[in-house]
């Protein structure tokens, strides 16, 4: 439990660490194993995806004129706002203004909450169109139904476990806003804020990559 | 030793970032036939990379940290090379 400790406190070094700065170090290759994992789990996905894309370039371009363009580029912009506003959250708690450091990240987690708003509008909009897979599932030109459907199969899939990381992410960073500005204050949140950052740039750009891949795909 | 950058750099790349999601959205219009989906999956890897390389800071701190991006890279690339391979080749 002391490992994960310096996920949500500050943590002064503590064995085997010598010094904060080793500490801190171990923090980050820590999360970056972490997401390592994460790149195969996600990667798993993107394969599959790429591999009926092939096989179905008509039927992707047909779906992919489904979903609202406008939409994933707003939310897309949304989301890069808010990986620099975690970016500028990091440096202020390397620099130690806690009331900086709760405002970007407040400001982080609005925007979060911003995209999540909008993927929930497009997810219900989309079952209201009959696109969510099953039994209900219906699609124009009948003849691309089937990997029409295995389309917005992986589209639910991978914007959906995208979302849920999102989630996650968000009461991580409550947690550390609280700290920040209630029985933290004063306390060296770097460690914590620095490797939550790195999760919530990954997310981001998970996300970078599902743009093109639900929204650009369409017909001409 | 690190380095530490001002924070308007970290505008910067946020623009950048802004400025090539338009690219990417404004070329979805232009019919370039199978490669509008190259462009964009180009578009968005220079995307990925301006915010690994730096609101992760990846080229800060220890090799590990290099070690592990790369390396996560290489085993994605193992599993799509061996995947695709399989399908542009069979007939």
């Amino acid at each position: 439990m002391t490992a994960l400790k310096c996920l949500l406190t500050d943590a002064s070094a503590a064995p085997p660490f010598v010094d904060r700065e080793q500490q801190r170090e171990a923090a980050r290759i820590g999360m970056w194993v972490f997401l390592m994992t994460e790149v195969m789990f996600f990667g798993a996905l993107f394969v599959v995806y790429f591999y009926d894309h092939r096989l179905y370039p008509d039927a992707f371009a047909s779906a992919g004129g489904r979903t609202d363009l406008w939409l994933g580029a707003g939310n897309t912009a949304v989301l890069l706002v808010s990986s620099l506003t975690m970016a500028l959250a990091v440096r202020a708690a390397k620099e130690r203004r806690d009331r900086a450091l709760f405002q970007r990240l407040l400001l982080t987690m609005i925007l979060g909450a911003a995209f999540l708003s909008l993927k929930g509008l497009e997810y219900s909009r989309h079952i209201h169109e009959h696109l969510l897979p099953g039994g209900s599932f219906v699609y124009s030109p009948s003849v691309l139904a089937q990997p029409a459907e295995l389309f917005f199969y992986l589209y639910f899939v991978m914007t959906g476990l995208h979302a849920l990381h999102m989630i996650v992410g968000l009461a991580w960073l409550a947690v550390l806003a609280v700290k920040a500005r209630g029985d933290g204050a004063g306390a060296d949140l770097f460690t914590p804020v620095e490797v939550a950052g790195l999760y919530w740039h990954f997310i981001d750009v998970v996300w970078i990559f599902l743009f093109p891949m639900f929204y650009l795909v369409r017909g001409h | 030793m690190e380095r530490t950058r001002g924070e308007g750099d970290l505008y910067r790349v946020a623009g950048a970032l802004l400025l090539l999601l338009s690219v990417t959205v404004g070329l979805s219009f232009v019919d370039l036939g199978r490669f509008n989906f190259a462009a964009a999956l180009a578009i968005a890897a220079a995307k990925a990379l301006l915010v690994v390389y730096y609101f992760m800071e990846l080229g800060e701190g220890v090799d590990a940290v290099r070690f592990m991006a790369t390396a996560s890279l290489v085993w994605l690339g193992l599993l799509l090379a061996g995947t695709l391979t399989d399908l542009f080749t069979r007939r």
